[in-house]
C-alpha cells in the first residue's frame, strides 16, 4: 500500500519543492508476478520484468530504440498515409485516435538501421496503433522495404505484432497479404535474407503472409501467435483450449518457430545471425 | 439490384453449384490426386489433371460437398494446412509440366481450429501465397461462391481472377465484422454493405478481371462461356516466358491498395 503514492507520475508536493530531483517515480506492476518495480528499472531491461521474465508489449518508437544503434535508424517511407479507401464509417475517427495515442501515423515503422553494427532494413509493427492491423499503408511500407532492402543488398530484420488484415479496408487489406509475400520473394530470390521476430501478438493474416516466411523465425518467449483467435477456435469447437495453446513455445514444438530468444538477448543474436550471412554474394 | 447481403445469401445457397460441378463439366479424361505427401489428403480441397478442349491442365477447387454427408466429409469446404499443401504439390507439379492451372475458389474461411493450427494453417497459407507468386506457369482463379478471408486468397494469387455474378470476396467475414466493430452479430448485412465485397466491388478495386454472369439453369452453356475464357486466357498466357508470367503477377498484386503520398 505504500507504494500507491508512486503510481502517479510527479505527485504534487515534489513539483511545489522546487528543482529538487524527483524523489518519487512512476513504478509499474508485472500483469504476471505481480511484482512492483520502478518504471525506469523495467525499462533499462528492454521493458522485459527484472523477477520473472515477462515481456510487456512494446510501440514501435520503443523497439527501434531497443534493437538498433543509438542514432543509426533511418526511417523510411514516412511520405505514405492512411486514407478511408472504402468510406468505412468511423474508420478516419479511429485512425486519429490511433495516432494520438500511439504517437505513430501507421501500424508499422520501416528504416534502415545498424544492430551491433550489422547493416540492415528494419520494420516494426506496433501493437498500439490499431493492434498492428494491416491495411494499404502497412502493406505498401513493407513491399516498399523489402524492395529497397533487394536493390542495397540489404538483410531484412522484421518485427511483427498483429492482430491480422484490417477489416475497415476491406479486400483491399487481404490484398495486402498477396502484395507482402510477393515482396518477400523478391527480396529472397535476389538472395537477400530475412529474418522475422515474431512478438506479442502476431496472428491472422500477418502471420498466414510474411510473418511465416522468414529465411529464419525468432519469437519473444510466450509471445501469442497463430492464424484463428483463441476465443473464435473455443466458440467453434465448443472446446477448453490449453493455457500454452498459439504460445511461442506451442509453435516451436510444432516446428513453426526457429528459436525462442528473450529481449534482452535479441540484439546479440541478430548481430551473430547476420555476421554469418555476411558471405553471400547478393543480386 | 440485389444489395451485398443478398449476393452473400446467394454464394452461401446450399443448392449452388460446388467446385466439383465445375471440374465435371469443364474438364475431360480427369485424374483426380489425393494428397499433400507430407500429412494427409484434406477432402476440402480436390484437384488433379484434365483436359481444357485440348489442353491439360491442373485444376484445384475448394469443395463445400452437394449433400450433407459430403459436407461434412470435406468440414464445408474449410480446408485444412494440408489442403493448401496438397493445393501447392498440385501447383508445383503443373509447373513442372507446363500446365495451366485452374482455381476454384468457394469457402467461408480456412479451417478454424486446434488441430489446424498445430498442423500451421498460417504457414501454409503465407507458403502458398510466396510460392503462388513465382510460379512460372499461367494461373487462372475463378471465384464461384464465397471468397472467404485468407483461406480463399491461399489459392487466389493468380494472372487472372474471375468473379461469379454473386460470388463474394471478403477480408472478414460480415457477421464477424458486425460482431467485433458494432458488437452485434445481426448487423452483418450492413456489415457487408461496407466492407464492398460483391463482384462488382473487386472488379472496381483490380481484384478481379472480370464479373461471369451466372445462369444455373443452363449450366452447361454458362460452363462453356466459361471455357471459352479460359482457353482464350491461357492461349494469351503462355505467349509469356515463366519469368515474365512471375513478373506480372507480382505487378498485378503490386499495384493493389490505396493510400496518400505526400510529394
Amino acid at each position: 500500500m505504500n507504494n500507491i503514492v508512486g503510481m502517479f507520475r510527479k505527485s504534487r508536493n515534489v513539483l511545489e519543492s522546487g528543482g529538487i530531483t524527483p524523489t518519487v517515480e512512476e513504478k509499474i506492476r508485472c500483469p504476471i508476478c505481480k511484482s512492483i518495480d520502478t518504471k525506469r528499472s523495467v525499462a533499462k531491461h528492454k521493458m522485459v520484468c527484472p523477477s520473472c521474465g515477462y515481456h510487456y508489449r512494446i510501440g514501435a518508437r520503443t523497439r527501434v530504440k531497443a534493437i538498433c544503434d543509438k542514432g543509426s535508424f533511418q526511417e523510411l517511407f514516412t511520405e505514405l498515409y492512411t486514407e478511408n479507401p472504402l468510406s468505412f464509417p468511423g474508420y478516419a475517427a479511429k485512425i486519429e485516435d490511433a495516432q494520438t495515442a500511439s504517437g505513430q501515423q501507421e501500424g508499422v515503422v520501416c528504416g534502415t538501421a545498424t544492430i551491433r553494427h550489422q547493416p540492415c532494413a528494419v520494420f516494426v509493427m506496433d501493437p498500439q496503433f490499431m493492434m498492428g492491423s494491416m491495411g494499404s499503408v502497412v502493406g505498401e511500407k513493407i513491399t516498399r522495404l523489402f524492395e529497397y532492402a533487394a536493390e542495397q543488398n540489404l538483410p531484412v530484420v522484421g518485427f511483427t505484432a498483429s492482430g491480422g488484415a484490417r477489416m475497415q479496408e476491406g479486400i483491399l487489406s487481404l490484398m495486402q497479404m498477396a502484395k507482402t509475400s510477393g515482396a518477400v520473394r523478391y527480396h529472397s530470390d535476389r538472395g537477400g535474407l530475412y529474418i522475422t521476430v515474431l512478438t506479442d501478438p502476431t496472428t491472422g493474416g500477418v502471420t498466414a503472409s510474411f510473418a511465416m516466411l522468414g529465411d529464419i523465425i525468432l519469437s519473444e518467449p510466450n509471445a501469442l501467435i497463430g492464424f484463428a483467435g483463441r476465443r473464435v477456435i473455443e466458440q467453434t469447437t465448443k472446446k477448453k483450449l490449453p493455457d500454452d495453446f498459439q504460445r511461442a513455445e506451442f509453435l516451436q514444438d510444432c516446428g513453426f518457430v526457429d528459436a525462442i530468444v528473450p529481449r534482452t538477448e535479441l540484439r546479440v543474436t541478430l548481430e551473430r545471425l547476420l555476421k554469418q550471412h555476411e558471405r553471400r554474394k547478393g543480386v | 439490384m440485389m444489395t451485398a447481403y443478398e449476393r452473400l445469401q446467394a454464394a452461401r445457397a446450399q443448392d449452388r453449384p460446388t467446385s466439383r460441378a465445375y471440374i465435371e463439366q469443364l474438364f475431360t479424361e480427369r485424374t483426380e490426386l489425393h494428397g499433400d505427401r507430407k500429412y494427409a489428403d484434406d477432402p476440402a480441397i480436390i484437384g488433379g489433371i484434365g483436359y481444357l478442349g485440348e489442353i491439360p491442365v491442373t485444376f484445384i477447387g475448394i469443395e463445400r460437398g452437394r449433400d450433407l454427408q459430403e459436407r461434412i466429409r470435406c468440414n464445408f469446404g474449410c480446408p485444412m494446412p494440408e489442403g493448401y499443401r496438397k493445393a501447392l504439390r498440385l501447383m508445383k507439379q503443373a509447373e513442372k509440366f507446363h500446365r495451366p492451372v485452374i482455381c476454384f475458389v468457394d469457402t467461408s474461411g480456412a479451417y478454424c481450429g486446434e488441430e489446424a493450427e498445430e498442423r500451421g494453417q498460417a504457414q501454409a497459407i503465407a507458403d502458398n501465397l510466396l510460392q503462388m507468386m513465382g510460379l512460372e506457369t499461367p494461373i487462372i482463379t475463378v471465384v464461384i461462391g464465397e471468397g472467404g478471408s485468407g483461406g480463399a486468397i491461399g489459392l487466389s494469387v493468380a494472372s487472372r481472377v474471375y468473379m461469379l455474378e454473386n460470388a463474394v470476396f471478403s477480408v472478414i467475414s460480415p457477421e464477424g465484422c458486425a460482431s467485433i466493430l458494432w458488437k452485434d452479430a445481426t448487423k452483418a448485412a450492413e456489415a457487408a454493405e461496407c466492407l464492398k465485397i460483391t463482384a462488382e466491388d473487386m472488379k472496381h478495386f483490380g481484384v478481379a478481371e472480370d464479373v461471369i454472369q451466372e445462369n444455373f439453369d443452363a449450366f452447361e452453356t454458362m460452363c462453356a462461356e466459361i471455357k471459352a475464357r479460359l482457353l482464350a486466357d491461357i492461349h494469351e498466357l503462355e505467349q509469356y516466358a515463366g519469368k515474365e508470367l512471375v513478373e506480372k503477377r507480382y505487378a498485378r498484386f503490386r499495384k493493389l491498395g490505396i493510400f496518400g503520398e505526400t510529394k
